[in-house]
């Protein structure tokens, strides 16, 4: 560069110029060109050079990514079993289609595309573009599952045109007896991106992939899962698969075993009928839980479909909180039911069976007459457990101090919660001096003995606690509720309880149901096996706002009752709990056929068949039914639900959560029992508005 | 030697023939592979065109100089007249296009206009007194002659055609021993106005591919697309290369234009830095062995052809490496001898054949002899 620089001046003075100084000109400029040019050269090598030594680590690994792809096969999901290894969750082959949102150029033109080519109905189409909006732009939303093959296949020769759209064969979730399991086993969707947050597992990202919801889905997520199978295929740029290089078949997840019994769980929520209520049965000898319905329930084969709008907005307005699993998030007052129990904290306190009483239509505790439901006459022990009398209770609860009965009751599992695999259980209360103090800041006064000493005023409890407590009573051991059939033997500790004590207290509850008792209904259709148990009302508010049984719905009592048989040797214990039933007579009829069906299915079936007849179908089908009503009625005019699926559930409980508290409030002053507490009333409209 | 071999085989310059044979029968290699193992469509056919290209550049390199300088300036106005032609035709068409359709081959005037565009200027100055270097006339009318083309190939658009001729006559002009100042201001003019042509003169899409060189990992499915898998390709394929066909880059259609644009990365995947050291090897002695033609030319008219001829090799060469590499902008042009391509073989022999003629005048008429 200098040589030609230098050249200037000689230059300016142009007249000088002549052919050989062109000609030297041309040959110094040639050079310099040349020189640049074989800078270029130099350059060029070295870049290449740099690219193909320095980096062809990363541009090979990039090179891979780019010609090898990747796809996750989802693993099958494990299945479900009851007790018997019958499936309660499993899966089904199917077609089925997703959208990735972030890939899709026109979400809303190609959602209207795929809704004509599979028919979807307007409201689905809705929902879907609201939920492709909302999602998280890489987690597949699904648009349909359980497709037939000519929709498939009319959907796939169009992929071409449909950026971002999935179809593939695959499996689905299915729960063969779909609404009767829902709060137990729960369902399965596709992981929120909260969910992808915590697990960066590519596979929760993989369309068409669902994970574990709630109930024991949820619980059991790890297990269930399984491995993802991994195929390997060589792709072109434009997607397009030129041959397999590798798959890996994926591993189902593991099979998790229920304590529970396939046929009575769905007996016992079908029984339940057009009421609002849950069935509890364990087994006394391992503290299985055979059963644990909670009714009116969602149907888990939909809600793992995704939850339309039409379906939620259904359920959510359904006074009966079709959403809230009573058996674990239920808190009532378990009234009359622990009664049995509290007659055992006297025993144990030295108060003889035979001690009697005289009911004069209620009883003075300290200078306060507190009614009775009834006129008794003399009372002791037996005929105040069948009879319910509750001034029996008055009395030898304030003769003895409300903590020696509290202590029995926590002792038997009342304000507790127990190892099992749930997602939430409610405490309740068993309410003490010291509780009351601690919680209201007032001291506790002989009314509060009283409301407590027949499970009325701040006694909470929730209808798995009362199906343990008459398991524990029955059997004088230390039964712990378990849900899974993990092999482990349950050899439960003795309560030291003496034989004739738990005798004499069998026989009373054996009096309720078939001697002059209170569930003189109840009594087994068989002749050699008796079902012994416990009505129980519970007051929800006082006697002047409603008289329990008539009126609001929601002002009626609740009707409850816990059972065992059979009575000489208690196999199986349990609990009925049927919320504003009107008083137990709603309870112990369905707990009597629910013990009918289990020691005679045949027989139990033939009456609720009959029952099923009047109610207008089995409970999934009264579902499906009122789904279509309700359809039809609001059409797609709805509110959209949560965009994530905790928020359900976490709004379910908080309400529960405040129901109870308000449940508690009557606890304030003493609640006059009613009279003639084992009467029901009518089952409540099954689809009143909300209130 | 003499005895043997037949004079007028033994006359050709073999030193740059035999490389270039080399490199076209290597292109021909590659052109096998992207084209997924077959020698249809793209390596049989270049093979062809080379040939026929091969004879019409030995036409050329037997053209007597008076001749050439007697046709010079009517080609000139020929190819001009071409270039309105495509313009107009383009018009009328509504849409741009760059070729006429003769019937018997697709002519891509702006091509030919590469190698005219030299021969012009080097006439014009040869013929120009040699004290008139300096002055104003020295300047306007090479301007011109290079201005008329290059606007009519922009407005084709065709960025990289105009920019080649741009450079084959700026190499002439400074060659020809205008004042070293012009270039400097011209090149000061050219940094001021490149921002305006950019945001004024180019096409949206040209825009992004320049803006691409800076960052090109910005818009990894955009615009940078072309030049991360170009560079996947080189890099991936490290020393040795991937192997004979086994290009994952150039076969599975992650590479853009594997056959014409980004040959070189195609070959690169495959053939690692040896082939690509090669490929620069090659370029390097035809372009030396171009400007050794140059230098030894006995007059103006010829040493100024060669050396725009080996301009117009050189930018080719350049800007396609440089692009494929991730230094340029992607401006579509093709690399000269490898690129699958009619039009661009067409140039680049023609170029071969004007050297090989100036060759065959300073043999005839070795320097000294007569000055």
């Amino acid at each position: 560069m200098s040589g030609l620089f230098n050249r200037k001046g000689p230059k300016r003075r142009g007249p000088t110029m002549n052919a050989s100084k062109l000609k030297g000109e041309f040959d110094r400029r040639s050079v310099v060109i040349g020189t640049i040019q074989g800078g270029v050269g130099i350059l060029l090598a070295a870049r290449m050079g740099y690219l193909a030594i320095a980096e062809n680590e990363k541009y090979r690994l990039e090179s891979e990514s780019n010609r090898v792809n990747l796809t996750l096969i989802p693993p099958r999901r494990g299945w479900i079993l009851d007790r018997n290894g019958a499936p309660l969750a499993s899966n089904r082959a199917d077609f089925r289609v997703d959208v990735i949102p972030e890939r899709l150029t026109d979400a809303e033109a190609t959602i209207d595309q795929i809704g004509s080519l599979l028919d979807l109905e307007a409201d689905r189409i809705a929902d879907l573009k609201q939920e492709v909006t909302a999602a998280r732009g890489f987690a597949p939303v699904e648009i349909a599952s359980g497709l037939d093959y000519e929709q498939f296949a009319a959907l796939s020769v169009r992929l071409p045109d449909l950026q971002g759209v999935v179809p593939q064969r695959g499996f689905s979730r299915f729960y063969p007896t779909a609404s009767t399991v829902g709060h137990l086993i729960g369902y399965v969707g596709p992981a929120s991106a909260e969910e992808y947050e915590e697990d960066r597992s590519p596979i929760l990202i993989t369309p068409g992939y669902k994970i574990g919801k709630d109930g024991l889905e949820k619980q059991f997520e790890q297990d269930l899962r399984g491995t993802p199978g991994a195929r390997r295929v060589e792709v072109t740029a434009a997607g397009r698969i030129i041959r397999d290089l590798e798959t890996r078949d994926d591993i189902q997840g593991d099979a998790v075993k229920l304590t529970i019994d396939g046929p009575l769980q769905d007996y016992a929520a079908r029984r339940i009928g057009l009421e609002s209520g849950s069935v509890v049965v364990m087994d006394c000898l391992t503290g299985d839980l055979l059963c644990m319905a909670s009714m009116p329930s969602f149907d888990p084969n939909s809600f793992s479909a995704g939850i339309g709008s039409l379906e939620y907005s259904m359920l959510r307005e359904d006074r009966r909180v079709p959403l809230r699993n009573k058996v674990l998030q239920g808190l009532y007052p378990p009234g009359s039911t622990v009664k049995p129990m509290h007659c055992m904290a006297f025993l144990k306190a030295g108060i003889q069976p035979s001690e009697s009483i005289v009911c004069g239509g209620g009883r003075r505790i300290g200078n306060r007459f507190f009614n009775c439901w009834s006129n008794h006459g003399v009372v002791d022990m037996g005929k105040a457990i069948y009879q319910s009398c509750d001034s029996y209770f008055y009395h030898f609860a304030q003769q003895i101090g409300f903590d020696k009965v509290a202590a029995m009751a926590s002792d038997l599992g009342l304000g507790k919660q127990y190892p099992l695999p749930v997602q939430s259980q409610f405490y309740g209360t068993v309410p003490t001096p010291d509780w009351k103090q601690e919680k209201f800041d007032r001291a506790w006064a002989p009314f509060d003995t009283v409301n407590a000493s027949i499970g009325q005023g701040y006694y909470l409890t929730s209808p798995l606690q009362l199906a343990v407590m008459s398991a524990r009573l029955a059997t004088g051991k230390r039964l712990n509720p378990r849900l899974v059939l993990d092999g482990s033997s349950n050899d439960p500790a003795s309560y030291n309880f003496r034989d004739d004590e738990i005798n004499y207290i069998r026989q009373a509850m054996s009096d309720v149901v078939n001697g002059p008792g209170t569930a003189g209904r109840g009594r087994l259709p068989f002749p050699d096996i008796k079902m012994a148990g416990k009505t129980g009302t519970a007051q929800v508010v006082s006697l002047s706002v409603s008289d329990g049984r008539s009126g609001p719905w929601k002002y009626r009592d609740h009707g409850l009752f816990t059972f065992f048989a059979p009575l000489e040797n208690p196999r199986y214990a349990g609990a009925v709990v049927i919320e504003h039933g009107g008083g137990s007579g709603a309870a112990y009829p369905i707990a009597r056929d629910v013990m009918t069906f289990m020691f005679d299915p045949a027989k139990g079936l033939e009456k609720l068949q009959a029952l099923e007849r009047q109610w207008g179908g089995t409970a999934q089908q009264r579902l499906e039914k009122r789904y279509a009503a309700y359809a039809s009625e609001r059409g797609a005019s709805v509110a959209p639900p949560p965009a994530r699926d905790e928020d359900i559930f976490d709004r379910v409980e908080a309400e529960a959560r405040l129901e109870a508290e308000r449940t508690q409030e009557i606890g304030e002053e003493f609640i006059a029992p009613r009279p003639n507490p084992v009467a029901s009333g009518s089952p409540p409209p099954t689809n009143g508005p909300g209130e | 030697m003499n005895g043997i071999i037949p004079a007028p085989i033994a006359r050709q310059p073999w030193a740059m023939l035999i490389p270039l044979f080399l490199l076209v029968a290597f292109g021909a290699a590659v052109l096998y592979s992207a084209a997924g193992g077959a020698m249809q469509p793209y390596a049989s056919s270049h093979l062809v065109r080379f040939s026929v290209f091969l004879l019409m550049a030995s036409i050329i390199a037997s053209l007597p100089r008076e001749f050439v300088k007697f046709m010079t300036y009517p080609a000139y106005i020929g190819v001009l007249v071409l270039l309105v032609a495509v313009e107009v035709i383009g018009r009328v068409d509504g849409g741009s296009q760059r070729w006429l359709d003769l019937g018997f081959m697709v002519l891509q005037p702006s091509e030919l206009m590469k190698p005219v565009v030299v021969i012009t200027l080097a006439y014009f100055y040869s013929s120009l007194p040699v004290g008139l270097i300096a002055s104003w006339r020295a300047l306007i009318i090479p301007g011109a002659m290079i201005g008329l083309p290059v606007a009519l190939v922009l407005l084709q658009p065709d960025l990289g055609t105009s920019l080649a001729i741009a450079f084959g006559g700026g190499v002439v002009m400074l060659l020809a021993g205008l004042p070293i100042r012009w270039f400097v201001f011209g090149g000061g003019a050219a940094a001021l106005a490149a921002p305006l042509a950019f945001f004024f003169g180019l096409q949206d899409y040209q825009q992004r591919r320049v803006l691409t060189m800076f960052d090109p990992e910005a818009d990894p499915l955009g615009a940078s697309y072309h030049i991360i898998q170009s560079k996947i390709a080189i890099g991936s394929g490290g020393i040795f290369g991937k192997g004979f066909n086994n290009g994952s880059q150039s076969h599975l259609q992650y590479l853009p234009e594997p056959h014409t644009d980004f040959v070189f990365a195609t070959m690169a995947e495959e053939w690692g830095l040896i082939g690509g050291l090669f490929v620069l090897a090659v370029f390097s002695i035809i372009l030396r062995w171009g400007w050794d033609v140059a230098r030894a030319a006995q007059d103006r008219f010829s040493s100024l052809l060669a050396a725009g001829m080996v301009a117009t090799i050189f930018f080719y060469i350049a800007v396609n490496l440089l692009m494929v590499m991730g230094f340029a902008p992607v401006v579509g042009i093709p690399l000269p001898f490898m690129s699958h391509g009619g039009s661009s073989m067409l140039t680049n022999m023609i170029c071969i054949g004007a050297l090989m003629m100036v060759n065959s005048w300073n043999r005839r008429n070795p320097r000294g002899g007569l000055s």
